[in-house]
C-alpha cells in the first residue's frame, strides 16, 4: 500500500494539468482557424451556405459536448482509423470551440454597422479588401473580449475528455483519488487547479469587456 | 463498407424512454430550483449585506470556473468522504441545481442592474416594502431583459446533465451506453442519443420562449 502525501497529489495533478493545457491549446487555435474559414465563407458566399453554418452552429450547441466526443471516438474507428482518445478529444474539441466561436464572431462582424460596408465599397476597395481593411479591425475590437471568455468554456470542455480515457486532470484526478482513497482532498484539487487556470482568464475577458465598452 | 443498424439500437427503446425520463426529470426539478437560487442569489448580490455578497461571489465564481463534471465527482465521490452520502441522482440534482444556481445568479444580477435606480425610489416612495419591491417593479422586467440567457443556460445545463451517465445516473447517455456495451452498436446509439438531445434542446427553447412572458414575467393581477 503505497501512502500519498498531499505533496504527491498535487506533484501529480501538475503534471496531468499540462494536457489540460495542451488540448485546451490546440482546441482554441485548431478551432479558431476553423471558425475562422467558416465565417470567411460565411460572409463570402451566398445564402445557402449561411444556412449550412447556422446548422452547423445548432448541431454543436444544441448536443452535450459528451456526445460530440464519444460520436468523435466511435466515429473515426468506423472509417476504420486507428483513433486514439488523443485524436478522438482533438477532433471533437476543435469543431466544438469552431462552432461557438463563428457564432461569435458572426455577431461581432453584423455589429459593424452597415455604412462601414458601404463607405468602403464607394472607395473601390475589392471584397477582400473591403474586409480586411475595413471591418475585420472593427469586428476584432469587439471580438476579443467574448473570444477570451470563451477560451474558459474550452478549458472546462477538455475535463471531459477524460471520460473517453484521455489523461488530462480530471482523469488524474479519479485515478489518484481511486489509488489514494482520499476522493475529498484530490476532486477539490482537481477543483482549484481548474479554478487558478480559468479564473484569470475570466477576469481578464471581463477587464477587456469594459475597456470595449468604454471606448 | 460500413453497414448501419439503427434498429438494433431502437430494439431497445425501453432502456433510451428511461433514460429520456431521467433526462428531463433531472432538468424538470433542477430548473425551478436552480432558478430559486439564482433569483435569491441575484436579489442577494443586489442589495443584501456586504458578507452575502461576497459569499455569493466567491460562490458564483467557484461554479463558473470549474467544470461541471469535476463539481458531480466531487459532490458524489468526495462529500462522502466527508460524511455526506448521496445516490447517483441525488448528486447530480445537486450539481445540476447548483449550476444552474451559480450561471442564473450571474445573468439575473445584470439584469436587475439595468434596473433603472428611479424604480428602487418610487416603489419605496408608494410605501412599498422591500420584498414588495422586488417581487413586484424590479424583479418581472429583469427576467424578462435576460430570460433568453436563463433559457440558454437551462438547456446547457440539461445537455449538460449528459455527464451524469458516468456516476451511473440512469439518463439518456448513460442508456445509450448501456446499449452500445450490450450490442456493440456504439456509432447508432450515440448519433440517435445524440439526436434526442437535438429535439429536447430545441423543444425547450421553443417551451421557455412561450411559457415566459405568459408565466414568469408577464403581466401580474394588482
Amino acid at each position: 500500500m503505497i501512502e500519498f502525501t498531499l505533496w504527491d497529489i498535487v506533484r501529480n495533478l501538475l503534471l496531468a494539468l499540462r494536457w489540460t493545457v495542451a488540448l485546451s491549446a490546440i482546441a482554441f487555435i485548431g478551432g479558431g482557424l476553423v471558425g475562422g474559414l467558416l465565417l470567411t465563407l460565411r460572409i463570402g458566399l451566398g445564402r445557402r451556405t449561411q444556412r449550412l453554418i447556422a446548422l452547423y452552429v445548432q448541431l454543436f450547441q444544441g448536443t452535450p459536448l459528451l456526445m460530440q466526443l464519444f460520436l468523435a471516438y466511435f466515429g473515426l474507428a468506423l472509417l476504420g482509423l486507428e483513433v486514439s482518445a488523443w485524436t478522438a478529444a482533438t477532433l471533437a474539441l476543435t469543431l466544438y470551440t469552431s462552432a461557438y466561436l463563428v457564432e461569435i464572431w458572426r455577431g461581432c462582424v453584423e455589429a459593424v454597422p452597415r455604412g462601414q460596408w458601404e463607405a468602403a465599397r464607394s472607395l473601390a476597395l475589392s471584397f477582400g479588401e473591403q474586409l480586411r481593411h475595413v471591418i475585420l479591425p472593427q469586428a476584432a475590437r469587439l471580438a476579443i473580449a467574448p473570444t477570451v471568455g470563451f477560451l474558459v468554456q474550452v478549458i472546462k470542455g477538455t475535463a471531459l475528455a477524460s471520460v473517453i480515457g484521455f489523461v488530462e486532470l480530471t482523469k488524474a484526478g479519479s485515478m489518484i483519488a481511486n489509488a489514494s482513497f482520499k476522493p475529498f482532498l484530490v476532486f477539490g484539487c482537481v477543483a482549484l487547479l481548474y479554478f487558478a487556470l480559468c479564473f484569470p482568464i475570466s477576469i481578464f475577458a471581463q477587464r477587456l469587456e469594459r475597456q470595449t465598452h468604454a471606448r | 463498407m460500413i453497414q448501419f443498424d439503427f434498429l438494433a439500437v431502437l430494439a431497445e427503446w425501453p432502456l433510451l424512454l428511461k433514460g429520456l425520463a431521467w433526462t428531463l426529470g433531472l432538468t424538470l426539478v433542477a430548473t425551478p430550483l436552480g432558478l430559486i437560487i439564482a433569483t435569491l442569489g441575484a436579489w442577494s448580490r443586489a442589495s443584501g449585506p456586504a458578507w452575502l455578497r461576497r459569499a455569493l461571489g466567491v460562490y458564483v465564481e467557484l461554479q463558473r470556473n470549474t467544470p461541471f463534471i469535476v463539481q458531480l465527482f466531487f459532490i458524489f465521490f468526495g462529500l462522502p468522504a466527508a460524511g455526506l452520502k448521496l445516490s447517483p441522482e441525488a448528486a447530480s440534482l445537486i450539481a445540476m441545481t447548483l449550476n444552474l444556481g451559480a450561471y442564473g445568479t450571474e445573468i439575473l444580477r445584470a439584469g436587475i442592474q439595468a434596473t433603472p435606480r428611479g424604480q428602487w425610489e418610487a416603489a419605496q416612495s408608494l410605501a412599498l416594502s422591500p420584498v414588495q419591491t422586488f417581487t413586484r417593479v424590479v424583479l418581472p422586467p429583469a427576467l424578462q431583459r435576460v430570460w433568453p440567457a436563463l433559457t440558454s443556460q437551462i438547456i446547457i445545463v440539461m445537455l449538460g446533465s449528459a455527464v451524469c451517465g458516468q456516476i451511473s445516473t440512469e439518463e439518456l447517455s448513460y442508456a445509450a451506453n448501456l446499449i452500445q456495451s450490450r450490442n456493440f452498436r456504439a456509432f447508432e446509439a450515440f448519433i440517435i442519443a445524440t439526436l434526442t438531445y437535438l429535439a429536447l434542446a430545441m423543444l425547450a427553447r421553443r417551451l421557455l420562449m412561450w411559457a415566459g412572458p405568459r408565466f414568469i414575467f408577464g403581466r401580474r393581477p394588482a
